[in-house]
């Protein structure tokens, strides 16, 4: 019997007594197994997952072919879906839009939840169109000023930073960009290598990086006829060139001898795109808002200059 | 399959699938059945009556007693509430749960499926609908064999529209628990409720009508997995509805009694027990997992002991030990002694240090909180004349039922200033007000300025201090980042 069983044979013969039901036949350590039938109702449920199934398969994107998936008989892309979320989220944005725009940009402040919006939308369009240069902290680096600080080339009003926005910065073809050139003044020979040197020296000492010694006192003299006409007799810069101010501690070619050498012979002029024609107005309105909002922002008209020093 | 067999022939196999075999237990009274019908009403009042229950909590939180705000992502219950990141109590509370039906289980066996699960609930609930309508056992089984005329499908077209409408109350009610009830009553029945609850009232009415009104018992013991669970719980202390075949067998009707050469057991085989049965077993054949311990079988047999003369108890809650003492002759043990054994102390133990912890921490939590984030990109600002200034976000949640006044500002920081985000520069000093409104968390980003002399590397602390000198201020220690000292310069003017 036992070993009828184990071979497979006359299965069907062995009824379990407690149950009154078949064994299939396999035992483990005297546990055996029940050939109990499945409820009716489960095989019901499987044919229902293969209905299931085919009408997915005939929905929905489902069977590889050569370049793509079979399309579905509903059309659903992951990339549809994804379009519809966003055209929703964009009307769900649409009143706010509209609120942003109607609003004078100096009066946004004064209405906390509309300046919030403003700032968070800021944010998201500077992600996409500023981090290139100006970097996702917008902490800059050479060359692309830094827009957290309180030093602004041209200005950092928020009518200023739109209008900024809005021409860019040498931006060829805007009649209205900002425009300013500092001459090459060692590479087309205005002035000579020693004489650039005092310049330098002279820079240095206004910024209070080094003691006004000789070269300095000479290079006074050359700055005051080449360049305080747009940077100032003290170099305190000028906003309406884009000149920078020469005193303080921020450099955005560097304020080592090196780098203000290379500044002096070669000059930059960093150019920034006009957002004018490439972002809608709300858009350029809230990066406004946002860059203003980076600690550094200046309140209008007036450039106030020293902003909190701690002192 | 094909395994030679020469000698006989080969048998039919045993069919792969079964079909349902009706079970339609029979009306029955007693102790066990009232019982039943308490902890149903309860469970249904409970179930149907707690979103109505209204609980004041001031102008800035809902008033619903028991409410889940997927929406606000807030969990209120009565006095408590809790925030998403509290959300350790409700995992406790699930522990709670957990270990209570352990201990449950290994007090009582199987209470849990007999008398207080939806299924069993449901299930009773819809089989009394049964007997309303289509009358007792005998009456139901005579229908089920009858053929489809225009009588039975008018009763049964009857019947399924009152299963569909306890169904519809039970998947409807379900929602209310995620809303304002009387608002999303008034929005469900003018079509302006969220489709999210037209859709949960739908799947829940149909769950309900089919594994309520159809499945049944298919339900115990083909989908649930408590059961199994239940089967490795139970151990020879646990109470489990018991046959005491020692006083019943052998069995025999009077009639046999009277002709039988020895004297027969007690149980008189009038069936009543599997007539009862909302599983559809014969507890006679032993304890089995299709048994949910409901006592429904005890009623009935201790109705037909009574009937006939016998002493109650033939079939009985008895734990496997006092059955062996039983049949032995000994008495049972006494019932404190089977209840409290290390195991149940031991559960016990667990589930209400569990809960007491959760108390305790209940007590504890604070309302007001303070947590910072440093900007890391960039670290630091130097601004033009040498002050050097660090951004900061910093998240203030104020998790009571009225708005916080708070003022924040910079400890261990000489000469600091504050300003944040939406202020103008020039607005810095030395504190900030910040309002957080009731119930809410608020995100301020903050600027702290420090002068050129004081800007170096150190760790301060946020202070938010409430201005309603209610409760104690909030702190979080951070760290203030700052250019490292220059020395290049030096360099320069030696080579100069």
């Amino acid at each position: 019997m036992t070993d009828k069983k184990v071979l497979g044979l006359d299965r069907h013969k062995v009824i379990d007594q407690a149950t009154g039901t078949a064994m299939v036949g396999h035992e483990w350590d005297g546990i055996e197994e029940l050939d109990t039938p499945l409820p009716r109702w489960w095989l019901w449920t499987f044919y229902a997952t293969i209905v299931f199934a085919l009408g997915y398969v005939l929905l929905y994107p489902a069977i590889p072919m050569l370049h793509a998936a079979s399309t579905g008989l509903l059309g659903w892309t992951s990339r549809g879906m994804l379009a519809t979320e966003m055209a929703e989220e964009h009307d769900r944005h649409r009143a706010l839009r509209a609120a942003i725009a109607a609003t004078p940009i100096e009066a946004l402040a004064s209405n906390p939840g509309l300046q919030r919006a403003a700032i968070e939308g800021g944010h998201a369009a500077f992600k996409v169109n500023c981090v290139q240069c100006h970097g996702a902290g917008a902490a800059g680096g050479k060359g692309y000023p830094n827009l957290n600080d309180d030093d602004w080339l041209w200005g950092g009003d928020l009518d200023t930073i739109q209008q900024t926005l809005v021409n860019g910065i040498r931006h060829p073809g805007n009649d209205n960009t900002r425009i300013s050139q500092m001459p090459a003044f060692g590479r087309d020979g205005i002035l000579t290598a020693p004489q650039v040197q005092d310049v330098v020296s002279h820079v240095r000492a206004l910024s209070r990086q080094e003691p006004a010694r000789a070269a300095a006192a000479r290079g006074a003299l050359l700055f005051a006829n080449n360049c305080a006409v747009c940077h100032g007799a003290g170099g305190e810069g000028n906003r309406a060139v884009g000149a920078p101010k020469l005193t303080d501690r921020i450099w955005l070619y560097g304020g080592d001898r090196a780098s203000l050498t290379n500044t002096l012979v070669n000059a930059h002029g960093g150019v920034m795109p006009a957002w004018g024609g490439r972002l809608d107005a709300e858009t350029i309105k809230m990066l406004a808002i946002y860059v203003h909002s980076l600690g550094g922002g200046e309140a209008a008209p007036v450039a106030a200059t020293a902003l909190v020093t701690g002192r | 399959m094909n395994a030679p067999d020469s000698i006989k022939p080969p048998n039919k196999p045993a069919p792969l699938y079964a079909k349902r075999t009706a079970v339609f237990p029979k009306k029955t009274d007693g102790p066990f059945r009232r019982f039943k019908w308490a902890v149903m009403a309860v469970c249904l009042i409970i179930y149907w009556g707690t979103p109505w229950l209204r609980w004041d909590r001031g102008p800035f939180a809902p008033h619903q007693a028991v409410l889940v705000d997927l929406e606000h992502r807030r969990f209120y219950m009565f006095a408590i509430e809790i925030w998403p990141q509290e959300f350790y109590f409700v995992a406790g509370m699930l522990i709670m749960a957990g270990i209570g039906l352990f201990l449950v289980t290994s007090a009582v066996g199987r209470a849990w499926c007999g008398y207080a699960c939806p299924q069993t609930v449901w299930t009773d609930l819809y089989q009394h609908v049964d007997r309303l309508i289509d009358g007792d056992r005998n009456a139901q089984t005579r229908l089920q064999n009858a053929p489809w005329g225009a009588a039975k499908t008018m009763q049964r077209l009857f019947k399924w529209t009152v299963y569909l409408g306890i169904a519809f109350c039970t998947g409807g009610a379900w929602i209310f628990y995620f809303a304002d009830a009387p608002t999303l009553q008034r929005q469900f029945w003018t079509g302006t409720a969220a489709p999210v609850a037209y859709a949960a009232t739908g799947i829940l009415t149909f769950t309900t009508f089919w594994l309520g009104g159809f499945m049944r018992e298919q339900v115990c013991i083909y989908m649930c997995p408590w059961p199994r669970i239940q089967t490795a719980m139970l151990d020879e202390n646990s109470l489990t509805v018991t046959y005491k075949h020692w006083r019943g067998e052998p069995r025999g009707s009077l009639k046999e009694a009277k002709g039988a050469a020895t004297p027969l057991g007690d149980c008189i085989d009038c069936h009543q027990c599997v007539a009862v049965c909302p599983t559809g077993i014969d507890i006679r054949e032993g304890a089995q997992i299709g048994c949910i311990t409901c006592a429904l079988c005890i009623d009935a047999c201790d109705k037909a002991m009574d009937s006939v003369g016998r002493p109650r108890g033939l079939i009985d809650y008895c734990t496997l030990i006092d059955a062996d003492l039983e049949a032995s002759g000994k008495p049972a043990r006494p019932a404190l002694k089977v209840l409290f054994r290390p195991r149940t102390i031991a559960y016990f133990a667990i589930w209400g240090g569990i809960g007491a912890a959760l108390l305790f921490m209940l007590g504890a939590r604070e309302r007001l909180t303070i947590s910072v984030a440093r900007e890391r990109n960039p670290e630091f600002v130097q601004l033009s004349g040498g002050a050097v200034r660090n951004a900061f976000t910093v998240n203030l949640r104020n998790m009571q039922d009225r708005p916080r006044a708070l003022r924040i500002t910079a400890e261990n920081m000489r000469g600091a200033a504050l300003y944040s985000d939406e202020m103008a520069s020039g607005a810095a000093q030395r504190e900030l007000a910040v309002t957080v409104p009731a119930d809410s968390m608020r995100r301020v980003r903050l600027y702290v300025v420090v002068p050129a002399e004081q800007a170096r590397p150190h760790a301060f602390t946020f202070v938010a201090q409430p201005t309603d000198s209610v409760g104690g201020a909030v702190r979080r220690e951070t760290q203030f980042m700052a250019p490292e000292p220059e020395h290049h310069d030096d360099k320069h003017e030696e080579s100069e």
